[in-house]
């Protein structure tokens, strides 16, 4: 490459976090710190039951004999927790918004720059519905009344606590413990809200319900709560989009995701993640450190997790899928992205415990610039899982010469009936390709963008339509001035 | 004005010297073809004219359509009119060959000011263009030149050739490692592309494709330099002669 070339690939790696801004909102924010009148204090403000204040209590007991765990391929100096402030709610003017009038317009405004026209949204009949979360609190859910008439309940998690008290005490925690891990304590003990779906016996969710995270106040951790449910025959397709304003200081986010399915229930559950990554030199930048998994209870239960994480300075996230019921199906596709000084570890866990239950893992993995990549995933196959099987492919590309690529695959085998299978490849974008694209008319931007998208394709088709688009701009946006 | 005008071109690959000092001047309309043997120079000159940062450009000037070739970069190159049909195309694999050229033509319609085509319109285009070198529609279909054979993927060369209209088109030993079917489909081809106003480099080896695709002139090259240009006729007479009689004297 020429030199002027370098020069206009560095000024391209410098381009601003394009959804970095702050909002101007007055929060009404708890003083940083953590202590067990902190989590009565979140419990209270939302006016939650005493079962859950106490949940959350044991949660917080369990958290402080726990330790941070190291195994990951991550490096961040330690975390102050007690430099974090644990709660954050944008101040209403009304209380409870009836409808989107009566939202903060600059809030409003905010997702509009992040290209999330909720007014536009609710126009587009049934495309579709958003449960927008802003910091902690959600401030607007539309096709809610729709969605009812089917008996589908989807809703922040706060409002869940309130109306349907006995779902949310019947499935919370029951597919991850609060004392999972260690990010999974600390949020059971200052989740502040979060997504509720549940789709009851034989209904097809017949739209995709999608949610909007966004980090915003400065120094505040972000600690969602998802809960998804569907019941005998049910199925439904979640999507969930991240962006996240910029900041200088490192932000935690440690979200919790649980899904349950049971007898012949189906849940798709997409992500696009591109929370602020921090800058070229690694200053900023979130700290992704996530529990999703997800029960298939009942048999010939399905669970898709597909993801698409462009974002976060360190993400750590597994999706997992525990294979109880016989002729249980789950399915990991990923594309985990990193850039300049990002740092992934990231894969699943597949647990198979019922007879003939299946699974499958594609995992894509592409690494530029000085970032690391690691694709670290368990499969294992219980004594009773007769007849199980795994199919298993991890692809990594490399772009430049100072990134790295790690595959870490655990296979764990107890019963001799199971056929497990994991293939592994590592490519690295050539220069005859960029110059041969370049021949035909493609700037090397365009070219990476293209050869990049032609590796993910294999994830990209199980993302729903509108997410994918979205989600092939975001690679190209993010591997912006990688070759170099 | 010339549409390419290589004046004393200099250029070197890993440090090591490979053309000495080219000189050329191609019209719109004119089908030039350079001969020469093994390590003469030749891919190197399709490379350099096209771009290639492996390869460097040491000394002289190259004039394409009256710009200077050594401020443009290869996509630029591209986006201006110059094609380079590659001796070894390049495999892509995840991207559909039809998607591939859909994102070249509408790079090279949006540097004209020409509007993008969208998919139907694509298509039409397309069929017009395949009758020209017999491509089969499953080629469109798959990755970009992934599990072609040789002769399919010199015939895709081509093929992409006729849908980027391009203005001057250098052919890199296009003819080697085809059979005489397929070198007739692949010079039936260019010989359809051939216009008043389109420029041709043809360059091979072997005096076998110019009996297909016939030159309005034709240059030796050796060692670098350019030691001999006639007419269609030196073709024939260097396959009598073979190079040796020039090497004694580009030395």
């Amino acid at each position: 490459m020429k030199i002027e070339d370098e020069k206009s690939f560095d000024e391209l790696t410098d381009k601003e976090y394009k959804y970095g801004f702050v909002t101007d909102i007055e929060s009404e924010s708890l003083p940083p710190g953590l202590n067990e009148d902190i989590v009565r204090e979140i419990s209270r403000r939302k006016e939650e039951p005493e079962w859950l204040t106490e949940w959350r209590l044991k949660a917080f007991r369990a958290w402080q004999k726990m330790e941070t765990p190291e195994w990951a391929k991550v490096e961040f100096p330690p975390i102050d927790y007690q430099a974090l402030s644990y709660y954050s709610a944008p101040k209403q003017k009304i209380d409870a918004p009836k409808s989107l009038d009566e939202i903060d317009p600059e809030l409003l405004e905010t997702y509009e720059k992040l290209g999330i026209p909720l007014r536009e949204q609710e126009m587009l009949a049934g495309v579709v519905a958003v449960d927008a979360v802003f910091d902690s609190v959600s401030v607007a859910t539309t096709f809610k009344g729709k969605l009812e008439e089917m008996g589908i309940i989807f809703c922040s998690f706060s409002e869940a606590v309130k109306d349907h008290p006995e779902l949310v005490k019947q499935y919370l925690g029951t597919v991850i413990p609060t004392k999972d891990n260690y990010f999974a304590a600390l949020n059971s003990a200052v989740f502040s809200d979060g997504s509720f779906c549940f789709v009851p016996k034989g209904v097809r969710c017949p739209m995709e319900l999608s949610t909007y995270f966004r980090i915003n106040a400065a120094n505040t951790g972000q600690f969602e709560r998802t809960l998804v449910i569907a019941e005998e025959g049910a199925y439904v397709s979640y999507l969930e989009g991240c962006t996240a304003p910029q900041r200088d200081e490192n932000q935690l986010h440690a979200a919790v995701v649980e899904l349950v399915a049971l007898e012949d229930a189906q849940i798709k559950y997409s992500t696009v993640q591109n929370w602020y990554p921090g800058d070229k030199n690694g200053k900023g930048g979130i700290y992704n450190f996530v529990t999703k998994r997800g029960h298939c209870r009942g048999d010939r239960s399905k669970i898709s997790w597909t993801q698409v994480e462009t974002g976060s300075a360190i993400t750590w996230k597994y999706p997992s899928c525990v294979l109880k019921g016989d002729d249980s199906v789950g399915e990991f596709y990923s594309v985990a992205v990193t850039n300049n000084m990002q740092q992934a570890d990231t894969g699943t866990k597949m647990i198979h415990v019922g007879k003939n239950t299946s699974s499958t893992i594609i995992s894509k993995g592409i690494s530029a610039g000085r970032a690391h990549n690691s694709y670290r995933g368990l499969v294992r196959i219980g004594p009773t899982a007769e007849n199980a099987r795994n199919f298993s492919q991890c692809d990594s590309m490399l772009i430049g010469d100072r990134c790295g690529a790690h595959t870490f695959p655990y296979i764990d085998v107890s019963n001799p009936s199971a056929q497990v299978e994991h293939e592994a490849t590592t490519t690295k974008i050539g220069e005859d390709q960029i110059f041969y694209c370049n021949q035909r008319g493609l700037d090397t931007e365009e070219a990476v963008s293209l050869i990049v998208n032609g590796f993910c394709k294999e994830v990209f088709r199980e993302l729903p339509m509108e997410f994918a688009v979205e989600a092939q701009k975001l690679l190209g946006i993010s591997l912006e001035g990688s070759v170099g | 004005m010339a549409l390419l005008e290589i004046i004393e071109l200099q250029a070197q690959v890993e440090e090591k010297q490979i053309l000495n000092g080219i000189n050329l001047s191609i019209q719109p309309g004119e089908v030039h073809a350079i001969m020469g043997p093994n390590g003469s120079g030749k891919s190197t000159l399709s490379n350099v004219l096209a771009g290639n940062e492996s390869y460097e450009q040491t000394g002289g000037n190259v004039l394409f359509d009256g710009a200077d070739l050594s401020e443009l970069d290869a996509h630029e190159r591209a986006r201006a009119g110059l094609f380079l049909a590659f001796q070894y195309p390049v495999e892509i694999a995840g991207i559909s060959n039809m998607y591939f050229l859909k994102a070249a033509v509408n790079a090279i319609r949006e540097h004209r000011g020409e509007k993008q085509l969208d998919a139907m319109e694509f298509l039409d285009v397309i069929e017009d263009k395949k009758k020209l070198v017999k491509i089969r529609e499953d080629l469109l279909e798959r990755a970009v030149n992934s599990g072609f054979s040789g002769g399919e993927k010199k015939r895709n060369e081509i093929f992409q050739m006729a849908m980027l209209e391009p203005k001057m088109a250098i052919l890199d030993e296009t003819d080697s490692g085809l059979d005489i079917d397929a070198l007739r489909i692949v010079a039936d081809g260019v010989n359809a592309l051939r216009s008043p106003e389109r420029g041709f480099l043809v360059i091979t080896h072997y005096q076998r494709l110019l009996e297909y695709i016939v030159p309005d002139f034709v240059h030796v090259l050796v060692n670098g330099r350019i030691v001999k240009s006639g007419g269609k006729e030196l073709a024939l007479e260097l396959e009598e002669h073979g190079y040796e009689a020039f090497e004694g004297a580009a030395v």
